[in-house]
C-alpha cells in the first residue's frame, strides 16, 4: 500500500507545482494580491506532498518491500540501515525523486524568507520554481516511477551498487543536489525580474545570500565526491576529467563567476544583463548535467535508444527551460541597459576579467565533455578526450585567476589609479615576496617550475587576502576593529585563502607524490619515501554482506613503528563484485596509502600499490575553507537588515504599487 | 568616433580577438588529445595509423589471462567475437576486470602487433559494457550474418 500512497501523493504533488506556477504568475500580470497570495500556500503544501512521497520510498528499502521494482533492484536484506536509507537515491528513479524533493524544500525556504520581498515578486519567483517542479515531476511520473510494482515480488533485493555502499557516497549525492537544485532559486529570481522588467541593485541583493549557500553546497559535493574517488576506487587520483565530475564542475565555476558579478551588480547596478545570463546558464548547466549524468547519455548516447521517452522527454525539458529564458532574455534585453561607467582600471573590471575566464574554462570543459557525443552522433566513429586536454586548457586560464583573487579586493570601485593602488599595496607587495622567497629558498632542492608558480598563486592570494583583511581592521583599535568588518568581509577572505589551501594541495601532491606497484607476500618489506611498508599477514573477515581479504601492514620510519595499516579486498556476496577498500593514514603534510590489487592466481603474492602523498588532504581541507567563507557570507547582517528594514516599509506597499509598470 | 563608442569598439575587438584565441587553442589541444577507438576486427585489418595512441576494447577472452608470477605484468586477450587482439599491461587491474567482462584499453601497438596498454578500464557496474564495445560486438555479429548468408 505505501508505495501507492508515494505515487499518490506525487500526483498531488503536480497538481499544486501547476497551480503554484499558474495562479500566482496571472495575479501578478493581473495585480490580483489574492492570486498571489495561493503561491506560498501552494509551495508548503507541495513540499509535505513531495515529503510523503520521498518517505514511502524510503520506506519501501527500509522494510524490505521487494515487490516494488526499484527497490529490487538496488536494496538487499542484508544491506545495513543506512545503506537502506541511502539507497534511495542509489539510482536513476529515486535519484530523481531526491531531486525534486530537494527542489520542493528549497521552494518552501523562498517561501518562508521572502516575506520582506514585494509580493509580486515572491509571486513570480515561486511560480517559476513551481513551473520547475512541474516538469520534473512529470519526468518522474512518466519516465522514472520509483514506485513501479514488480509483480510477482522478488525473493531478495540485487543488492546496492557496492561503490555506493560508503558513507562518503552516502552524503555526497544529497549535499551536491543542494547545490544543483538551489541554483534554480538565482534563476528564478532572474526569470521573475525578466518577466517583471526590473532588475535593479535590489534584485541583486535578494538572489545574492541564495546564490552563495548554493554555491556552498556545490562546494561542499565536489569536495565530498572527490575525497571518495580518492579513498574508494583504490587508485589514489583524486579528480579524472571524467564526464560525470565536469557535470559538476561547470555549473561551479559558473555560480561562481555569477557570484561575483551580482556583487557588482548589487553594488554598482552594472553588468546586469550578463548577470541574468549566467543565472540561467549556471542553472542550465546543472540540469543539464544531472540530466547526462543520470540518464547514461554521456556513457553512451545511445541510452537514448534505450529508453527513448526519457531521452526525448529530458531534450524537450531542456529545450523549453533553456530555450524559452534565453527568448525571453533576448525580449527583455534593452531594458537593461547598464546606468554606470567604470574606468579600465577599477574594481569592475578586474570582476569582469575573473567572470570571463570562469565562463571561458567551463565552456572549454563543456566542449571537451560533449565533443565525443556530437562525433559519435554524428556516426564519425568513437573518441574519448583525455585528461591532458582539460589540464592544458584550464590551468593557464587558472593562473591569472590566482593573480585577480589576490588584488582584486584591494583595487577601488569605478575607477582606480596606478598611483594610489601602489601606496595602498607596495606594503602587502614586500610582505609577499620575503614570503614567497623564504617557502621557495626551503623547497630549492626540489623546486621544478610548476612548483613554483603553484606555491607563487597560493602565497599570492593568502598574503593579499590578509593584507585586505589588515586594512579594513586598520580603520579601527582594538576589538572593535574586528566588530567592524562585516561578514561577508570575512566570508571573502576565509573562502580565498580556501582556494590558495586547494592550490597548494594540487600542486605539492601532484609534483612529490611517490608510488609504487608491486607484488608482495606476508614478510615483504618495501621502503617509500624513507618509510618501510611491512605486509605482516593476510586475514579473513567477514561483514555484514562481504567477506574480506585483510592485509596487516605495519609502517616504520627509522626503524620504530609508525602505524598499523589494514587494506580490505571485499567480494560481495549478491553481486559478487570484488572491491578495493584502501587503507589511509592521513597527517597534515602528507598521506600514507595502501590498495590491495588483484589476489594471487596462486601462492601468497598479492598485488599491492603504495603511496606516498604529500599535502593531498589540502585539497579537500581547501574545499571544505572555501564552503565556510560561503556560510559566512551568508550570516552578513547585510541581507537582515536590509530584509527587515523593507519589511517595516511593507505596510505602505498597496496594490497600486504593484500595478506601476515596472518598465 | 564618439568616446563611448570607441570604447566599446575597442572592447567587443578584445573580446572578439580574446575568444578565438580561446578557440583556437582548444581545438589544437583537442586535436592532441584524442583518443579513438578501434574494434580489434578494425586492429586486425590494419586500419590504425602506426604508432598512434589509441583505444581497444571486448570481451576478455576466458582462459586468456596469464599473470607473470614475480611481476605485475598481465596478457590478455580481448575479442570481438569475429577477431582478437592481444594485450600486455604491466600494472594493477581494475577491480572489474576478469574474463567474460568487457573492457577498454588504452595504449600503443608494438612491431609484433602486440597492443601495450598504458592504461585498462573496467566501468563501475559489472551490468555495464562499455559502449563502444557493445557495438564492436554488434559490428562483428554483423559481419558474421552478413557472411553466412553468402
Amino acid at each position: 500500500m505505501t508505495p501507492e500512497i508515494g505515487h499518490f501523493a506525487l500526483v498531488m504533488a503536480l497538481c499544486l507545482a501547476l497551480i503554484q506556477a499558474i495562479l500566482p504568475l496571472w495575479g501578478s500580470e493581473r495585480g490580483s494580491l489574492s492570486l498571489m497570495a495561493v503561491a506560498r500556500p501552494a509551495a508548503y503544501g507541495q513540499f509535505v506532498f513531495l515529503t510523503i512521497s520521498y518517505l514511502a520510498l524510503t520506506w519501501a528499502f527500509v522494510n524490505h518491500d521487494f515487490s516494488v521494482l526499484y527497490v529490487a533492484n538496488n536494496s538487499n536484506s542484508a544491506l545495513p540501515l543506512m545503506y537502506l536509507i541511502s539507497g534511495v537515491w542509489g539510482s536513476h528513479e529515486g535519484s530523481m525523486l531526491l531531486w525534486v524533493f530537494i527542489m520542493g524544500g528549497w521552494t518552501m525556504m523562498v517561501a518562508l524568507f521572502s516575506h520582506s520581498l514585494p509580493e509580486t515578486t515572491v509571486a513570480r519567483v515561486l511560480s517559476v520554481l513551481g513551473m520547475l517542479s512541474v516538469g520534473l515531476i512529470l519526468f518522474i511520473l512518466f519516465t522514472s516511477n520509483p514506485f513501479e510494482r514488480l509483480i510477482p515480488a522478488a525473493v531478495d533485493g540485487a543488492d546496492l551498487n557496492p561503490l555506493l555502499q560508503d558513507p562518503g557516497m552516502a552524503f555526497h549525492p544529497p549535499v551536491l543536489y543542494m547545490g544543483y537544485v538551489g541554483l534554480s532559486v538565482p534563476f528564478a529570481f532572474a526569470i521573475a525580474a525578466l518577466i517583471g522588467g526590473r532588475l535593479d541593485s535590489a534584485w541583486a541583493r535578494w538572489s545574492r545570500p541564495w546564490t552563495i549557500t548554493a554555491w556552498m553546497f556545490l562546494t561542499l559535493g565536489i569536495t565530498l565526491g572527490s575525497w571518495w574517488a580518492y579513498y574508494e576506487l583504490g587508485w589514489g587520483g583524486w579528480w579524472f576529467w571524467d564526464p560525470v565530475e565536469n557535470a559538476s564542475f561547470m555549473p561551479w565555476l559558473t555560480g561562481t563567476a555569477l557570484i561575483h558579478s551580482l556583487a557588482v551588480t548589487e553594488k554598482r547596478g552594472l553588468f546586469r544583463g550578463w548577470t541574468v545570463l549566467l543565472a540561467i546558464i549556471a542553472f542550465s548547466l546543472s540540469l543539464l548535467g544531472t540530466f547526462l549524468v543520470r540518464s547514461g547519455v554521456l556513457t553512451s548516447v545511445h541510452a537514448f535508444a534505450t529508453d527513448p521517452t526519457r531521452g526525448l522527454f529530458i531534450l524537450a525539458f531542456l529545450g523549453i527551460v533553456i530555450g524559452g529564458s534565453l527568448i525571453l532574455y533576448a525580449w527583455r534585453m534593452q531594458t537593461l541597459r547598464a546606468v554606470g561607467e567604470f574606468k579600465p582600471l577599477s574594481r569592475e573590471t578586474l570582476l569582469l576579467l575573473n567572470n570571463v575566464l570562469l565562463v571561458t574554462a567551463a565552456a572549454s570543459i563543456l566542449i571537451g565533455t560533449i565533443y565525443p557525443l556530437i562525433i559519435d552522433a554524428l556516426g564519425k566513429g568513437k573518441i574519448s578526450v583525455g585528461p591532458p586536454y582539460f589540464n592544458s586548457i584550464f590551468i593557464p586560464l587558472m593562473i591569472p585567476l590566482f593573480l585577480l583573487v589576490g588584488i582584486g579586493p584591494l583595487v577601488r570601485w569605478r575607477e582606480e589609479s596606478a598611483g594610489k593602488l601602489w601606496r595602498d599595496t607596495h606594503n602587502i607587495l614586500i610582505a609577499f615576496i620575503i614570503v614567497f622567497a623564504a617557502s621557495a629558498f626551503l623547497l630549492m632542492r626540489s623546486a621544478s617550475i610548476t612548483v613554483l608558480i603553484g606555491l607563487f598563486a597560493a602565497i599570492w592570494m593568502v598574503v593579499f587576502s590578509l593584507g585586505y583583511l589588515g586594512k579594513r581592521l586598520s580603520n579601527r583599535r582594538g576589538l572593535a576593529a574586528f566588530k567592524g568588518v562585516s561578514a561577508s568581509v570575512y566570508g571573502m577572505v576565509i573562502a580565498h585563502i580556501g582556494l590558495a589551501v586547494t592550490v597548494i594541495g594540487v600542486t605539492f601532491s601532484s609534483a612529490y607524490s611517490l608510488d609504487h606497484d608491486i607484488r608482495m607476500g606476508p614478510g615483504d618489506e618495501k621502503e617509500l619515501a624513507g618509510f618501510v611498508f611491512r605486509f605482516e599477514s593476510i586475514s579473513q573477515r567477514e561483514g555484514p554482506n562481504y567477506v574480506a581479504n585483510v592485509a596487516l601492514f605495519r609502517v616504520m620510519k627509522e626503524g620504530k613503528t609508525l602505524v598499523t595499516m589494514t587494506p580490505e579486498k571485499r567480494i560481495y556476496n549478491v553481486r559478487r563484485n570484488m572491491m578495493t577498500e584502501a587503507a589511509i593514514d592521513t597527517k597534515l603534510t602528507r598521506d600514507l596509502y595502501i590498495s590491495l590489487g588483484n589476489p594471487p592466481e596462486e601462492g601468497d603474492k598479492w598485488a599491492v600499490r603504495l603511496y606516498y602523498k604529500p599535502f593531498i588532504s589540502w585539497i579537500w581541507g581547501g574545499g571544505v575553507i572555501m564552503a565556510l567563507g560561503g556560510l559566512l557570507s551568508v550570516l552578513d547582517r547585510r541581507y537582515r537588515v536590509a530584509a527587515r528594514k523593507r519589511a517595516g516599509m511593507k505596510t505602505a506597499h498597496n496594490v497600486k504599487s504593484i500595478s506601476v509598470n515596472p518598465a | 568616433m564618439h568616446p563611448v563608442r570607441k570604447r566599446r569598439l575597442i572592447l567587443v575587438s578584445l573580446l572578439i580577438v580574446g575568444v578565438s584565441i580561446a578557440v583556437g587553442l582548444m581545438l589544437m589541444a583537442l586535436g592532441e588529445n584524442l583518443n579513438v577507438f578501434y574494434t580489434p576486427t578494425q586492429v586486425h585489418a590494419g586500419e590504425v595509423p602506426s604508432g598512434h595512441t589509441f583505444r581497444v576494447g571486448g570481451i576478455v577472452e576466458e582462459g586468456s589471462v596469464v599473470h607473470d608470477p614475480d611481476s605485475l605484468a598481465v596478457t590478455f586477450i580481448v575479442t570481438d567475437t569475429a577477431n582478437t587482439t592481444t594485450i600486455k599491461y604491466d600494472g594493477i587491474l581494475p577491480d572489474l576486470f576478469r574474463e567474460g567482462q568487457g573492457i577498454l584499453a588504452e595504449g600503443k601497438l608494438d612491431e609484433n602487433g602486440i597492443f601495450i596498454a598504458t592504461r585498462v578500464l573496467a566501468k563501475h557496474d559489472e551490468k555495464y559494457m562499455p559502449p563502444e564495445v557493445d557495438d564492436a560486438l554488434k559490428a562483428a555479429q554483423d559481419i558474421g550474418a552478413y557472411k553466412r548468408n553468402q
